[in-house]
């Protein structure tokens, strides 16, 4: 059983090579992730976000480079039984990856029954069905089919099952991905508040821009077959990388700063009132 | 939905991650209870999920009257610690205390999620109402599939019609393609099965006629019962196994992957494009491979023959023109297209059926193989009736 990690880098990634036949995706890449972050990541198409993902999670064997996930070496584990830590990390894939026979509830089931089968079984189903609520899902859900879900709950009844075993590292492919405007601000909102109550750190591949705005303590951003820049969102645009500046500068981005700013300010304003007139209060 | 892939998930594994020898588990003790308040409850060491699981057992069987539930010896907690202290403190009525930040947190989200205590479980009928409905649903379901299939073979009959009325459609690269598949890459199997079926039908012949003196007739056994029977059957059955499967299981993973639907919105219609070259390239294929199939079985038969026999190699060859009749020959050739048709109908309509998961295709796939292999078994002996009443005998 892996004890507690204690470190300050959950996740440290040192000079990975990733190749497909002659094709080099990554190549010397360096990131590391800080405890109780969350940390964005972008990068064009086809620059290796999810392979990165994948190295990290000990799918994909990278050509070089070492790989240390929560004190633990993933590049030097022989096969996939050696992976230790598994009970503490949790992946949301993008599209939640449900398993297709089971219900939600008996998906959420899986890790705990995986890893902690002296869990009777009516603590077990206890666990599935919080876990269910606490991501945002109706109490109904849990005897639901993933073919019977909307996009959205899919991907909830996913992180349901990342979270299933209380991790201390959450790991998100591209999650708002397909959502409706409200339906991705809930999801952000959903993780914010997960990562405040359960102490996560997270790992989250994104291409949205409200996204990175919104939740994301710091932003790593894959170009040139490495993370070209790791930093806040501000200390990104001080750069001068052209594609950091079209990536946040260009309509898009100006647009979700501009949402982020107006919020700001609505936010400030709404202290201001509640401090002038302290009398409303109570 | 009962499942390979389900019974994998949800069955316990039988070698479980080692169960924490050396873990440190929770703990808790029950302090009586003093003057007019109950007992104390205090918890101790971690709370978490890889440490409470067997202290839940203990936890259930408390039924003393408690009135605090003191947490303050406990090292770290995790949501399913806050589970067992909300759920503990809800059934005893009693008020949890000495909360670290933490726990506190942790204990006013779970706290939330507890406003609904509905059933996990999708609602299930007892046993004497389920198997009388499930037979009902089975026998429903299979003439339903019936109807189903019938109106399938229609609608490859109707795209035919409009291919016959436009043949600037017919999609003739997509229809050598299947013969290939269907036909070209199966010789090298069923010419082996065939040839040591041949073998094995001449020796086992033989050994009965010899008792009679009648070995030679072992040349007319062989000769007629490939060309009439033999050939075709085992044919149609290799191509079931090979091609049926296949053509269900593309079609399906089509389906499932929305591939399918995409056409259609194109204006292409699936039918044409996917099932009418699999069905054509299948009752061309079949006949050519069934009398392939019979000529290495009498090729085999004739090995037999000058091995073991003494009949010589050509002279039983040349003794196959005399003893077989032609028409022999034309019910091999009439029985090949109708089971090809068989065949590649069971396929094209299991793999077009599929609508939710992966599993579906795996298990429509088999269905396709066993209903077209029954099919063909079932036709095959009204066929020897038909022939032997048409003169054909």
């Amino acid at each position: 059983m892996p004890e507690e990690f204690e470190g300050d880098y959950p996740i440290r990634v040192r000079g990975l090579v990733n190749r497909f036949d002659d094709h080099v995706i990554h190549e010397g890449l360096d990131l590391d992730v800080k405890r109780g972050e969350i940390i964005g990541v972008v990068g064009g198409s086809g620059t290796g976000k999810s392979v990165l993902m994948r190295s990290i999670i000990g799918l994909q064997i990278p050509a070089e480079g070492s790989i240390e996930v929560l004190g633990r070496s993933i590049t030097d584990a022989r096969d996939d039984e050696d992976i230790d830590i598994r009970s503490q990390w949790g992946i949301l894939f993008q599209g939640g990856a449900l398993f297709s026979t089971l219900t939600v509830a008996e998906n959420v089931e899986v890790p705990l029954r995986e890893f902690y089968p002296e869990i009777s079984e009516e603590l077990r189903h206890e666990i599935a069905r919080y876990k269910v609520l606490l991501s945002g899902l109706p109490a109904n859900a849990t005897s639901k089919y993933p073919a019977e879900l909307s996009g959205g709950m899919k991907k909830r009844a996913g992180l349901a099952r990342a979270l299933a075993l209380d991790p201390e590292l959450l790991f998100l492919d591209e999650p708002t991905a397909g959502l409706d405007p409200i339906g991705a601000a809930a999801f952000d909102n959903l993780i914010r508040g997960l990562q405040e109550t359960l102490g996560l750190t997270v790992f989250l591949i994104t291409h949205d821009l409200d996204t990175l705005y919104e939740i994301c303590d710091r932003v790593a951003v894959l170009a040139d077959r490495k993370v070209i820049a790791v930093g806040t969102i501000p200390e990104l645009l001080a750069l001068d990388h052209p594609w950091i500046q079209e990536y946040f500068n260009g309509p898009r981005g100006r647009a979700a700063k501009d949402a982020q700013d107006r919020e700001a300010a609505s936010v400030v304003q709404a202290t201001q009132d509640a401090a002038t007139s302290p009398m409303e209060q109570e | 939905m009962r499942s390979a892939a389900r019974e994998a998930l949800v069955a316990p594994s039988i070698f479980p991650h080692e169960a924490g020898s050396m873990r440190a588990l929770a703990d808790f003790t029950i302090e009586p209870a003093q003057g007019g308040d109950g007992g104390v409850l205090r918890f101790s060491g971690p709370m978490v999920v890889s440490s409470l699981g067997l202290v839940d057992r203990r936890l259930r069987a408390v039924n003393e009257a408690i009135s605090e539930i003191d947490v303050r010896d406990v090292e770290r907690m995790d949501t399913v610690g806050a589970w067992i202290v909300w759920r503990l403190s809800q059934q005893l009525d009693a008020k949890i205390v000495n909360c670290r930040d933490e726990a506190d947190r942790l204990i006013k989200a779970i706290s939330e999620t507890d406003e609904n205590r509905e059933n996990i479980r999708a609602p299930r009928l007892p046993l004497i109402q389920r198997v009388p409905d499930e037979v009902g649903k089975l026998v429903i379901a299979i003439a339903v599939g019936f109807l189903q299939v019938v109106g399938f073979l229609g609608q490859a009959i109707s795209a035919m019609g409009t291919i016959v009325r436009h043949p600037r459609r017919f999609r003739g690269l997509a229809l050598v393609h299947q013969m290939e598949l269907v036909g070209v890459n199966a010789l090298g199997i069923v010419g082996l099965m065939s040839f040591l079926v041949g073998v094995v039908i001449a020796q086992q012949g033989a050994v009965q006629l010899q008792q009679f003196g009648a070995e030679i007739y072992t040349i007319n056994l062989v000769g007629r019962l490939t060309l009439r029977e033999l050939g075709i059957l085992m044919t149609a059955i290799m191509v079931a196994g090979r091609s049926g499967s296949a053509f269900s299981a593309q079609l399906g993973t089509m389906k499932l992957t929305e591939e399918v639907d995409a056409m259609r919105t194109i204006g292409v219609s699936p039918t044409e494009a996917l099932v009418l070259p699999r069905i054509l390239a299948t009752m061309i294929m079949l006949p050519l491979l069934g009398l392939y199939s019979s000529v290495l079985g009498i090729i085999g038969g004739a090995f037999l023959g000058s091995v073991s026999l003494g009949i010589p190699f050509l002279t039983f060859l040349s003794r196959i023109q005399e003893v077989v009749p032609i028409h022999d020959v034309w019910v091999g050739l009439v029985k090949g297209p109708v089971f090809g048709l068989i065949v590649a109908l069971a396929g094209c309509y299991q793999g077009m059926q599929v609508k939710t998961n992966a599993e579906e295709v795996g298990t429509r796939t088999t269905s396709a193989v066993v209903l077209a292999i029954f099919t063909v078994i079932v036709l095959d002996a009204f066929f020897a009736v038909f022939f032997t009443k048409i003169g054909w005998g």
